[in-house]
């Protein structure tokens, strides 16, 4: 794995006994000690991710905000400085570019939160429609992003920072030190409990994550990595960027409708999206859960009556549930929830019926 | 990563199942390095008792959270016993490989090949040989 590409935390992945697999082009943790446990600490506790493989790009100038306003699925001018939204980038054919994040962090300032694997197709895209007045830069290698996940994640944050990160809002974020040093804290994540992301420079990302976790610790903090991260994402129903969505998936398919504002106009892929869901979509999200054993993988096939119907996009096992949970495309007709259909695994048919998204709905 | 048991009395394959003869039944589980790279264990699938398998050949799979992983037969033959234990407590694989995480007990077509699998030191070499 001598080629991959190292977050600011590798040095600590490995004292931590972390499994390290390639994720994204970056060697990642996959899990420290158990996926189940680290799992079950961000819904009972708290864990803290390493997610600094993921993206920043910065867009500012006097014409920055004209220009998200063209590149986002969703109103940028009308965000207020300290807030938060999630949209989409996308294609002139209504397909999706990435799903990111972004921070209005001034009058004409913003920042996406990009997915690792997209940074320079979205870097690109942002350079090619920007606006006239728009400096934009990636700035990914030099920051670090720790995700502290959980019930338990407020008071910790409050331990090693300001007692006032507990009143931040859910989708605000604000500028503050963590443990000594600046950071930008926001009060998301990407794992449907309760808990903030923090943005820090790259070179003192290590500081402020060994200090969590000696913080933390006394109140169940352990850390987690990126299985219990699919895990959790999972049960929350969110999206995972290359199985979900891709460049040709509508974000009406995929269930994201109520990120994208058609009625504003103007932005990329706004007139191709109303188009295709005028002509009806071929194929809808939903999420299934499996009523005999078996796991469902990306990549299976959803059947009914023997004859295949949709794919898994996502599967696997919900610990908190104690069920077999997946996400796929089916044709709208078969979406409802309450519908029966099988997932062929390996070569046979296990039954399986549409649920209600999202799986699990954890507090906060 | 944990230190890695490997019992004396056990054979091996290079697929990294273990055997035990016992009363001219062959046990076959999955050794200890086997169960810590796969991580948690959610999900084991076995045959019925009377299936018949070669040599190296699918006889089941376990699945951890992330990964799928077959079964390989270290020993041609007949299963003549299943845990079905397995069933509702897969995670039994993971706390006890060589005792109530065993898999299946076969009645083997051909005892000679228990004489061509790895013994514990060769097994051990076998490990570590990928973990550098």
């Amino acid at each position: 794995m001598t080629d991959l590409k190292r977050t600011p935390l590798h040095g600590a992945h490995e004292r931590l006994g972390a499994r390290l697999v390639e994720f994204a082009g970056y060697s990642m943790p996959v899990q420290y000690r158990s996926v189940l446990e680290e799992h079950r600490a961000v819904r009972e506790g708290a864990g803290l991710f390493d997610v600094s493989h993921m993206g920043q790009i910065y867009l500012e100038g006097t014409g920055a905000i004209a220009s998200t306003e063209r590149l986002l699925s969703r109103p940028v001018a009308s965000l207020k400085p300290g807030r938060v939204r999630y949209g989409l980038l996308c294609n002139q054919e209504g397909g999706i570019v990435d799903d990111v994040t972004f921070y209005r962090t001034g009058d004409d300032a913003i920042f996406l939160c990009v997915n690792a694997a997209n940074v320079e197709k979205d870097y690109r895209w942002g350079v090619r429609f920007a606006l006239d007045d728009t400096v934009i830069r990636n700035r990914s290698d030099e920051t670090g992003l720790l995700a502290l996940q959980g019930p338990a994640s407020p008071e910790i944050l409050a331990h090693v920072s300001s007692p006032t990160v507990k009143e931040l809002e859910r989708y605000a974020f604000t500028q503050i030190e963590v443990a000594g040093c600046d950071a930008l804290v926001s009060r998301t994540g990407y794992t449907g409990s309760d808990g903030y992301e923090i943005y820090l420079a790259a070179t003192e990302t290590e500081r402020v994550f060994e200090a969590l976790l000696a913080e933390g610790k006394p109140l169940g903090l352990i850390p987690a990595g990126l299985g219990a991260r699919d895990t959790l994402r999972l049960e929350a129903a969110m999206p995972l960027y290359g199985h979900e969505l891709d460049d040709t998936t509508s974000p009406f398919e995929a269930g994201l409708g109520k990120f994208v504002k058609l009625d504003r106009g103007g932005f990329i892929g706004a007139e191709a999206i109303a188009r295709r869901e005028a002509e009806g979509r071929p194929r809808q999200l939903v999420g299934f859960e499996l009523s005999e054993r078996g796991i469902a993988r990306a990549g299976y096939a959803v059947a009914v009556h023997g004859e295949t119907v949709g794919v898994v996009t996502s599967g696997g096992p919900s610990p908190t549930l104690g069920k077999s949970i997946g996400l796929g495309y089916v044709p709208p007709r078969l979406a409802e929830p309450g519908t029966l259909l099988d997932i062929v695994i390996r070569g046979r048919a296990v039954s399986g019926r549409v649920v209600e998204t999202p799986f699990v709905k954890a507090s906060g | 990563m944990a230190e890695i048991q490997i019992p004396d009395e056990l054979r091996y394959s290079s697929d990294d199942e273990w055997v035990r003869v016992e009363a001219g039944r062959v046990i076959v589980g999955i050794t200890d390095y086997a169960q810590q790279q796969l991580g948690d264990i959610v999900f084991v699938e076995l045959p019925g008792a009377g299936a018949s398998f070669k040599k190296g050949e699918a006889f089941g799979v376990v699945e951890s959270v992330k990964a799928v992983s077959d079964l390989c037969a270290p020993i041609g033959g007949k299963v003549i016993e299943v845990n079905d234990a397995l069933t509702d407590r897969p995670e039994a694989v993971n706390e006890a490989c060589y005792a109530d995480g065993w898999m299946v007990a076969f009645s083997p077509s051909d005892p000679e090949e228990i004489d061509s699998l790895l013994d514990s030191e060769a097994y051990r070499k076998h490990v570590e040989a990928r973990s550098d």
